[in-house]
């Protein structure tokens, strides 16, 4: 018995002991984040090289210092902070509306054979359909202001959340069920501690994949019709030709995409500690 | 040894419908001895203080996409005494898992019933606990948690859990995992686990479904020898259902013998080897002798279910 114990607690045991053997090599992390850090810097020398040197147009194009510069005069102009609460507004409400409506609705469809067949073709159907054509119809229906842009946001988000939750429902373990029925589990119990918590991954999957669609929810929408925000100050530089301002909108987009980004993938981890670490080569 | 009834009249074996009154005469009253009179009027002396009896047990079930309805088991009726460890052997495919998940309630009978401590199974209960063949633990839970689940969902206090959870894993050999999570663990502490969620219990009967199947040869073995070790320590009653003849000699008081689908009793052996048992106890003649012996019964039931199977052929 003791030999078993020895045997396969051997492994466990044993890896710290073989990692402090060798204490001079960087973490795997480390050197990710350090080969990531410098191919972004090379890139970006290497694009200010271009613009500085004239190989490409200077009237067509940006450079990183020109952005920088473009982003703290526009700071100073003060329209930026409206733009930023504008479109942040418009961003926070529509997207926790999906978020709100998504799962609750999503774990419905899972759940209960019923209320999947009476959604399932209003779903399909609107998930199909391309919901920035919509666009128009929010502008007549609910103004130019922030209300026809949280509309877009919210409907181009809540099906990817929705879709994801369900397909998440409906991955649970069956054998994990019929282990929690054996151990005397009533469908509550069963719901709560077997088919929630292996819904997350799928959960916080489309959590990820509705970040990207809101946001190109909220530039289209602030493109086509709005009086303030990122995208409608991206849609008046570019008809008025200044493309340093153009870039420090797209700066800013893709900066709150991927600060938003890695704040899923936080939570994330914080849900999966307990999933195996996968080995990178 | 409790043999599965005790008989004063004679060598006579009452036949299924006798059984089945005596059984309906049993319901509910629980005496130590039923006394009744056989078809050809020798008094028949039942001991009945049986932890588990499955009488008559018969599950028909139809597969929903084919609509083809299987007969698994057929009139299959076994007594299970207190503190007695019974494994169930039979060729593949002839219903031992479909036996014990009835007799854990999770499949409905089609006939026939099942009871444990005189009360009717119609569902799981506190009263079995089940071991599985593949670990099934929850895997983002600790190993701590995943042994406390069953007491969680029968609302037992954490704190009280805890300590029984403590306590199980420190009598399965765990002791110092309770942090890991269950893809931190090999296969045989994956299977301990298993054992201790089922095992803290503190169930009537306790159900294992080809626990060490997965296991690879070694540690299949020294898994026996732990579970003999454990079940020592508990003397809790157990059916234990198994592919391997050698591991149902070693670990039964009783063995057995199912025939082919539709699943019948076709043999029950004693197993007489004194406890505790040594692995080295299946090197010895008279253990060989018994699971050659126990090995042609089910070689029979195999011919029988090819030749079938030529017939369906041919």
């Amino acid at each position: 018995m003791l030999e078993e114990k020895a045997l396969v607690g051997a492994p466990e045991r044993s890896s710290p002991a073989r990692v402090e053997k060798r204490p001079r090599r960087l973490t795997l992390g480390m050197r990710q984040r350090l080969i990531g850090t410098v191919a972004v810097v090379l890139f970006m020398l290497a694009w200010e090289g271009f613009v500085r040197y004239g190989l490409v147009n200077p009237m067509f194009t940006s450079s990183p210092t020109r952005i920088v510069s473009m982003f703290i005069k526009m700071v100073q102009e003060g329209a930026m902070a409206k733009d930023l609460r504008v479109s942040g507004v418009e961003f926070a409400a529509g997207y926790l509306m999906a978020v709100g409506v998504g799962i609750p609705v999503g774990v419905a469809m899972g759940w209960y054979r019923d209320v999947e067949a009476a959604l399932q073709p209003f779903v399909a159907a609107l998930y199909s359909t391309p919901r920035i054509a919509l666009v128009p119809l929010f502008i007549i229906w609910l103004g130019i202001g922030i209300w026809s842009k949280i509309a877009l946001v919210f409907l181009v988000t809540v099906f990817q959340i929705l879709i994801s939750t369900e397909a998440g429902v409906h991955a649970a373990d069956e054998s994990l069920i019929r282990t929690a029925r054996s151990f005397g589990a009533n469908d509550r119990q069963i719901f709560t501690s077997v088919v929630l918590p292996g819904a997350v991954p799928f959960l916080i999957a489309g959590l990820r994949l509705g970040l990207g669609q809101a946001i190109i929810g909220i530039v289209v929408g602030e493109l086509y019709a709005a009086t303030a925000g990122i995208g409608y100050e991206i849609a008046v530089a570019g008809e008025t030709f200044q493309i340093d301002r153009v870039f420090v909108g797209i700066v800013i987009l893709a900066t709150a995409g991927i600060v938003m980004m890695w704040a899923l993938r936080q939570v994330e981890r914080r849900f999966e500690s307990w999933r195996p670490q996968r080995q990178h080569a | 040894m409790l043999p599965e009834c005790a008989r004063a009249g004679g060598p006579s074996r009452p036949d299924g419908r006798d059984s089945r009154r005596f059984l309906e005469l049993l319901s509910g009253s629980l005496r130590s001895i039923l006394e009744i009179r056989d078809p050809i009027g020798r008094l028949v002396r039942y001991a009945v203080s049986a932890k588990l009896e499955a009488a008559d047990v018969t599950v028909r079930y139809e597969n929903v996409r084919t609509g083809v309805s299987t007969l698994a088991l057929d009139g299959f009726s076994v007594t299970v005494q207190p503190s007695e460890f019974v494994c169930m052997v039979g060729p593949s495919g002839c219903g031992k898992t479909t036996f014990l998940s009835a007799l854990d309630g999770l499949l409905p009978l089609s006939g026939g019933r099942i009871t444990v401590n005189g009360k009717v199974v119609n569902g799981p209960g506190r009263d079995r606990a089940m071991v599985f063949q593949s670990p099934s633990l929850l895997p983002w839970r600790t190993v701590l948690r995943n042994v406390t689940y069953g007491l969680e969902l029968q609302g037992t206090p954490l704190r009280n859990a805890y300590e029984r959870a403590r306590q199980m894993i420190s009598l399965v050999g765990l002791e110092g995992f309770e942090h890991y999570h269950p893809s931190e663990l090999s296969g045989g502490m994956q299977q301990r686990v298993n054992l201790a969620r089922a095992l803290v219990m503190d169930a009537e009967v306790i159900l294992l479904d080809e626990p060490f199947a997965a296991l690879d040869a070694q540690t299949r073995e020294f898994m026996q020898a732990e579970l003999m070790r454990i079940w020592q320590a508990t003397r809790t009653t157990a059916v234990f259902i198994t592919h391997q003849i050698n591991e149902a000699i070693y670990l039964a008081d009783r063995v057995v013998v199912l025939t082919a689908r539709p699943g019948r009793v076709k043999s029950i052996l004693p197993v007489t080897f004194p406890r505790p048992r040594e692995l080295r106890v299946k090197r010895t003649p008279a253990f060989l002798e018994l699971e050659d012996h126990i090995w042609g019964l089910i070689e029979e039931e195999a011919r029988q279910t090819l030749k079938s199977m030529n017939v369906v052929h041919a």
